[in-house]
């Protein structure tokens, strides 16, 4: 088992040292994979809706199928502005699967592996419902704390479980991301370096297992992303109409 | 006991909490598979909330493995 290190391929390195007024914005391996990402991803939509026309083409539709999805996802689960939510919701949703998806490809290094991506883009989404709540309902963003019609003797108990739990969304919200993908990745290279510690003449189990489970792992990715984002409107709706 | 050992124990425990992940998703796909016999029709609109509940539940058992790895980073 000499040699096998699971986490080494989520270290940080840099790649472009750059210090600007004291603050370092280096360029480093996550940086890059994540405007790689956002590039690909945005530049397959752009290829996919280059010729457009009225009787969509096949590129033409699998564009618009992929819009339609996340739309529908949006509409369904934010019941009364929902249209407003969708370009963001979409921009979230090509954003975490692009992400995803990169690193997969060989060599490649995935930026939701690393916690502080996750947990920016869940602490944007808790913050802007926060900022929703209490645009929408002034004072009575506390009243979410306090579901009404529950006895007063039970409040001392309700409050802080409620306080508890909304505080722990952007918590769940960022780990279940990091950690599935993380996990992925890490069980794709333990796999594979079963494949190459065993002997030739049963090598191809877990090499062939890890064609698998590198299926298994797209489909993680996608999943994940669609969880992120109907998370995301589930808080906000819960946010226009608490306790509804 | 040696810190190190000992972490390489905390790691196989953190391990355990993998169990009840287990129980759950069993229980998701059994109960899909039961309401997809009764109800063949259903089972488009069944499959994509058992596929959100499937990943719901197996992130519960990646924070145990982050646990682990904690415990990892601790020794």
């Amino acid at each position: 088992m000499e040699g096998m290190q699971p986490l080494h391929p989520f270290t940080v390195h840099t790649q472009l040292p750059i210090e600007l007024f004291g603050v370092d914005i280096s360029l480093t391996n996550t940086a890059i994979a994540l405007l790689l990402a956002s590039v690909c991803s945005t530049a397959i939509l752009m290829l996919l809706l280059q010729r457009q026309s009225i009787l969509p083409g096949r590129w033409q539709l699998l564009g618009e199928l992929y819009y339609d999805f996340v739309r529908n996802m949006t509409v369904k689960n934010i019941h009364e502005h929902g249209e407003r939510y969708v370009p963001v919701m979409f921009t979230l949703f090509t954003l975490i699967a692009g992400s995803n998806m990169i690193g997969l490809m060989p060599g490649s290094f995935a930026p939701t592996t690393q916690i502080v991506v996750t947990g920016t883009l869940a602490i944007a989404v808790f913050l802007y419902t926060i900022y929703l709540r209490i645009r929408l309902h002034g004072w009575g963003f506390f009243h979410a704390f306090a579901p009404p019609g529950i006895p007063a003797l039970l409040l001392p108990l309700m409050v802080p479980v409620e306080i508890l739990s909304f505080l722990a969304r952007p918590v769940s919200l960022a780990v279940r991301l990091f950690a599935n993908m993380t996990a992925g990745h890490t069980v794709l290279g333990v796999i594979a370096f079963f494949g190459l510690l065993a002997p030739w003449y049963i090598q191809w189990v877990p090499l062939s297992l890890s064609v698998a489970l590198l299926g298994v792992e797209i489909f993680i990715a996608a999943i994940q992303a669609y969880i992120f984002c109907v998370l995301s409107c589930v808080y906000i709706d819960d946010a226009i109409h608490p306790h509804s | 006991m040696e810190t190190q050992s000992a972490a390489l124990i905390g790691m196989g425990l953190a391990a355990v909490g993998m169990a009840g992940s287990g129980i759950g998703i069993g229980y998701i796909f059994g109960k899909m598979i039961e309401a997809v016999a009764r109800q063949p029709e259903a089972e488009p609109i069944l499959s994509k909330y058992a596929w959100i509940g499937f990943a719901l539940v197996e992130a519960i058992a990646l924070y145990a493995l982050v646990l682990a790895f904690i415990i990892m980073g601790q020794a």
